[in-house]
């Protein structure tokens, strides 16, 4: 061995520590392997994520290029597979292209409102009296508007933009995520192990996200993956009304309120965009019910 | 039917399907039950006794199977019984008590409706003629006022009401055979005498057999004629209780009641003998004995290289062994004290006082009906511990003796009254308000081992967290320290790198307990460690406790429920009760007469395991007092067997000294004393 042995404890145990990851996380996958919801949900959803990352090699056209000659016959053809939309444009490009805003959106903002949302909820659900009444209080009130309202309310202050519309996500989903690790807080917050780490003199600031948290992780992570599914369907809704991302680059909600009008005649320039998110959210949920199975079996 | 046994079990073989394949928990068990009988069925937690109880009925989930053997009741096979057929027989025929009465128990329905669904299900019989047989049977189980009862919902009960009315249910349907899983396990003692005694008294009315499952020797002794010893999903000893209990000759028998603390000896006089090792997995059969690994008498080859066959020994018919060496091994004597009782020495300097310690909990107002009364936990606790020594307090749940715990450790403050730890006024610090080195002095040791270290995290990390916490220190001494820390309690260093989920039960203990050492600390404060553990287990944690206290002079508070675990390990003990202390004083006074009445009937409650232990039973009438309804007089006033009248009920008890020795109590000291002489005595006396 190159390394000196005087290198220390550290370097020594971390390739060790390293297999041990690899191993559980080995031993994870293979477990949600076992669950058939789970295979199917993971096999959509990292083929969208595959296909999104491909886009740019494996789009036959650029997503804006209008085909004025396929105009006369949009219909799938072997030049467009998918056909095209009513100016033009290949479908399946736009598909393929369309995928990348919302496979960043909705996880950066599932992460968002996971973030802000346990903090939230452990703050409250720890330190109860006032703290958790104010919380509470104003997760209740973000939650009883209609949220659709609410976003063209905020879009239409600030503009659409994708940071804008993960801002929104955030701040609207954050009171779902507080409402479960509350629950979860005050229910690990009277374990003994809590009271071990009190009478060691931990802050708690530690207690909350060393000694609770980890432990509220399951029922979370089930949570995000769900949540992540409906914003999808929320970016879809955006771009539908107009609000989501501006155009013309691809957007699925988009590309549905562009061709919607044309369903009786061209069915297809609707429908592909709509079977596009639909498979996603499906994608998302059926990981959902998977990584819950598996929480259950623990 | 009347010749020939009700149940028959025989060569029963059960085998879970796994990720891994199938695996057989149970390789073939064998055993009878004779109608009208009581079969007791002991072990460690993992043996396979409630395997084989729920196998009888078929309730093995949907990964269980009975892969061979057959199970024979009141004639007929019941491994190949159609669901229907099983059904007919289930709650008919065969009825099940468990562990947990709530969870037996609808909580939306009435208990009354409950009771009554079995007769009108099973039977057919009217909605009159129901109600008809379930209020018998309340009033058989002794609940006052059936009529009463009727209409509650099950929260509305106490725990051992609950488990009465488990029972009546059971019965109702005039089963056969009653298979009784852990009935009385998180029971208080002297609830758990009482239903015991139900059960024993039931039994011989309804002539039904049981099957009674348990961990705790001493209750079986009190309701079982035959005992049946699993470990490793076999039978390794099986035969009356009497002879099981004057001659067990399978060493695994032996080791179960060498680990017993009893009411009649303490750490100066008998130390515990815990068994080796922990229970084995019943997967993974060695060739020969499976009690081999942890057996002290074993011999290489002889024990070790093929299946032990079962045979009979001594020349008793009834007695079967699994053991090739049952007949060679010396004759098994009970653990007894030493003759002289050495006195613990002088009182000792101070560590812990407690003086006038009240802790009362304002409940939250409540909006339109009223203010609700405050509860007192504890009030006006007296109690002193001295360094090195050990204070016990000893007392049912809801007596106060965690809140007392709890103020101890800052995670509570007291309402009044002081807390002195080595001279320093703690009674009114939080726990965020104690300086680093109060923190250092005192740690705790908690109760549930399921919930004591987070699951989240390694062994180690948690160890180390707290060495760093409390000793400050560079971190890269850490692994050292850790190591060193988890050798004091007996575990391989290997087990730092796991988690929780990866450790036993006794294991987590242990870490948890070198994670309370972490800071060296002067004062441990031990909220009931060992309850929730297999007597094997318990032996080896209350061992443990006391060498760590020898080695390190420190001052052990031990709160416990269980008597004889408190006379084993104590110097001093405090007997609570409704949040005051009944009786103090050193644990020999205490545990002679003159008691306080409530300490005679907690000590007259214990399940002993000797057959031949005579047993002055004093059963308590009425439930202990709500928290809030304190009564004005004596505490105890409402349930006391020795009361003497109105004064009991209108004045405080007076406290009385015998030299360190304190009793609350109106009746005389010599008055009690010789009272209690008069009666039969605990096995102390017996030499």
């Amino acid at each position: 061995m190159s390394t000196p042995v005087a290198a220390g404890t550290l370097s020594a145990s971390s390739p060790a520590a390293s297999r041990v990851w690899a191993r559980r996380w080995r031993r994870r996958v293979a477990a949600l392997a076992e669950s058939t919801p789970a295979t199917i949900g993971i096999a959509i959803v990292l083929a969208w994520v595959v296909l999104a990352l491909l886009a740019p090699l494996i789009a036959p056209y650029p997503p804006n290029a209008n085909d004025m000659a396929a105009l006369a016959h949009t219909q799938p053809s072997k030049a467009h597979w998918l056909g095209t939309d009513h100016l033009g444009r290949d479908l399946l490009s736009r598909i393929l292209w369309g995928a990348r805003p919302v496979l960043v959106i909705a996880p950066l903002a599932v992460l968002g409102a996971a973030a802000l949302g346990s903090l939230l909820g452990l703050a409250a659900g720890y330190y109860g009296r006032w703290i958790d009444l104010t919380i509470t209080r104003a997760c209740d009130i973000v939650l009883s508007f209609p949220v659709i309202i609410l976003y063209m309310i905020i879009l239409a202050h600030f503009g659409s933009s994708a940071w804008n519309i993960i801002g929104v996500l955030t701040l609207t989903k954050a009171p779902i995520i507080a409402r479960i690790v509350r629950g979860m807080t005050l229910d690990l917050r009277e374990r003994e192990y809590v009271a071990a780490a009190k009478m060691r003199g931990e802050s708690a600031l530690y207690i909350m996200l060393v000694e609770i948290l980890p432990n509220a992780r399951g029922p979370l992570v089930v949570d995000m993956c769900l949540r992540t599914g409906y914003n999808v369907i929320i970016i879809g809704a955006l771009g539908f009304l107009g609000i989501g991302l501006p155009p013309p680059d691809p957007d699925w909600g988009g590309m549905v309120k562009d061709t919607y009008g044309m369903m009786m005649v061209w069915p297809h320039m609707a429908l592909v965009p709509c079977a596009a998110i639909s498979s996603l959210v499906v994608g998302f949920n059926l990981l959902a019910v998977g990584l819950r199975e598996l929480g259950l079996r623990d | 039917m009347t010749d020939g046994p009700l149940l028959d079990v025989r060569d029963l073989r059960i085998a879970y399907t796994t990720r891994a394949g199938e695996a057989v928990v149970i390789p073939g068990v064998s055993f009878q039950l004779k109608a009208g009988e009581a079969l007791g069925l002991v072990g460690e937690s993992g043996c396979g006794k409630s395997t084989v109880a729920l196998s009888i009925v078929r309730y093995l989930g949907r990964a269980g199977r009975i892969t061979g053997g057959s199970v024979r009741f009141e004639g007929r096979e019941l491994t190949t019984l159609g669901e229907a057929g099983l059904r007919a027989i289930r709650g008919r025929r065969i009825a099940m008590v468990y562990q947990d009465p709530m969870a037996s128990l609808n909580p939306v329905m009435t208990v009354g409706r409950q009771l009554m669904e079995a007769p009108m299900t099973h039977e057919g019989v009217s909605t009159s003629a129901a109600r008809a047989r379930a209020l018998t049977m309340l009033a058989e189980v002794k609940l006052a006022d059936p009529e009463a009862v009727m209409d509650r919902y099950p929260h509305q009960l106490s725990g051992g009401q609950q488990q009465r009315i488990v029972i009546a249910m059971a019965l109702i349907t005039g089963p056969a055979l009653l298979i009784m899983d852990e009935p009385t396990t998180g029971l208080d003692v002297t609830v758990e005498a009482a239903v015991l005694d139900l059960v024993r008294e039931l039994r011989s009315r309804h002539h039904s057999a049981i099957l009674f499952i348990s961990h705790n020797l001493g209750s079986i002794v009190r309701v079982c004629d035959r005992v049946a010893v699993m470990y490793r999903g076999e039978l390794v000893e099986e035969g009356p209780v009497r002879r099981i209990f004057t001659n067990p000759r399978h060493p695994y028998t032996r080791g179960l009641l060498d680990c017993l603390p009893t009411l009649g000896s303490d750490k100066r006089q008998a130390p515990l003998v815990p068994i080796a090792g922990q229970v084995e997995s019943a997967l993974a059969r060695p060739q020969g004995c499976g009690f081999a690994g942890r057996c002290g008498h074993v011999e290489t080859g002889r024990c070790t290289s093929r299946p032990i066959p079962s045979a009979t020994v001594c020349g008793e018919p009834d007695h079967r062994v699994v053991c090739v060496r049952a007949d060679e091994l010396p004759r098994w004597t009970r653990r007894r004290g030493a003759d002289v009782a050495q006195e613990a020495g002088g009182p000792g300097e101070p560590m812990v006082a407690v003086q006038h310690l009240t802790k009362i909990y304002e409940p939250r107002r409540r909006r339109f009906r009223g203010p609700r009364r405050p509860v007192r936990a504890v009030s006006d606790v007296d109690v002193v511990a001295a360094r090195g020594r050990t204070l016990a307090i000893v007392g049912e749940s809801g007596c106060g003796k965690s809140t007392v715990a709890k103020v101890l450790s800052g995670l509570e403050v007291a309402t009044s009254g002081k807390v002195i730890l080595d001279g320093i006024e703690v009674g009114a610090l939080a726990i965020d308000a104690r300086a680093a080195a109060l923190k250092r002095k005192l740690q705790m040791v908690f109760q549930n081992p399921d919930s004591t270290l987070n699951p989240s995290h390694t062994v180690g990390y948690a160890i180390g967290r707290a060495l760093r916490r409390l000793r400050g220190g560079a971190a890269t001494d850490a692994a050292a320290g850790i190591a060193r820390l988890l050798d004091v309690v007996k575990l391989p260093p290997a087990i730092a790198a796991r988690k929780p989920r990866h450790l036993s039960g006794g294991e987590k203990q242990r870490a948890a307990i070198a994670r309370a050492l972490a800071g060296d600390p002067d004062v441990i404060v031990a909220d009931d460690p060992v309850s929730a553990h297999d007597v094997s287990v318990q032996a080896a944690i209350v061992n443990l406790l006391t060498e760590i206290q020898a080695a390190r002079g420190a001052t052990l508070v031990f709160i416990s429920h269980d008597l004889a675990v408190v006379r084993y390990l104590a110097d001093t003990v405090a007997v609570m009760y409704l949040g005051t202390v009944a009786e103090l004083g050193p644990v020999e006074r205490v545990f002679a007469p003159p008691y306080h009445p409530y300490t005679e009937a907690l000590l007259s409650a214990v399940p002993v395991p000797d057959p031949d232990h005579a047993v002055a039973r004093i059963l308590l009438e009425g439930r202990v007092p709500r928290a809030d309804e304190i009564p004005r007089g004596c505490p105890f006033a409402t349930r006391c067997p020795r009361r003497v009248g109105p004064v009991c009920d209108e004045t405080p008890p007076p406290v009385q000294r015998f030299g360190d020795h304190r009793i609350a109590c109106h009746i005389p000291g010599d008055e009690l004393l010789r009272l209690q002489t008069a009666l039969v005595q605990p096995r102390a006396v017996e030499r």
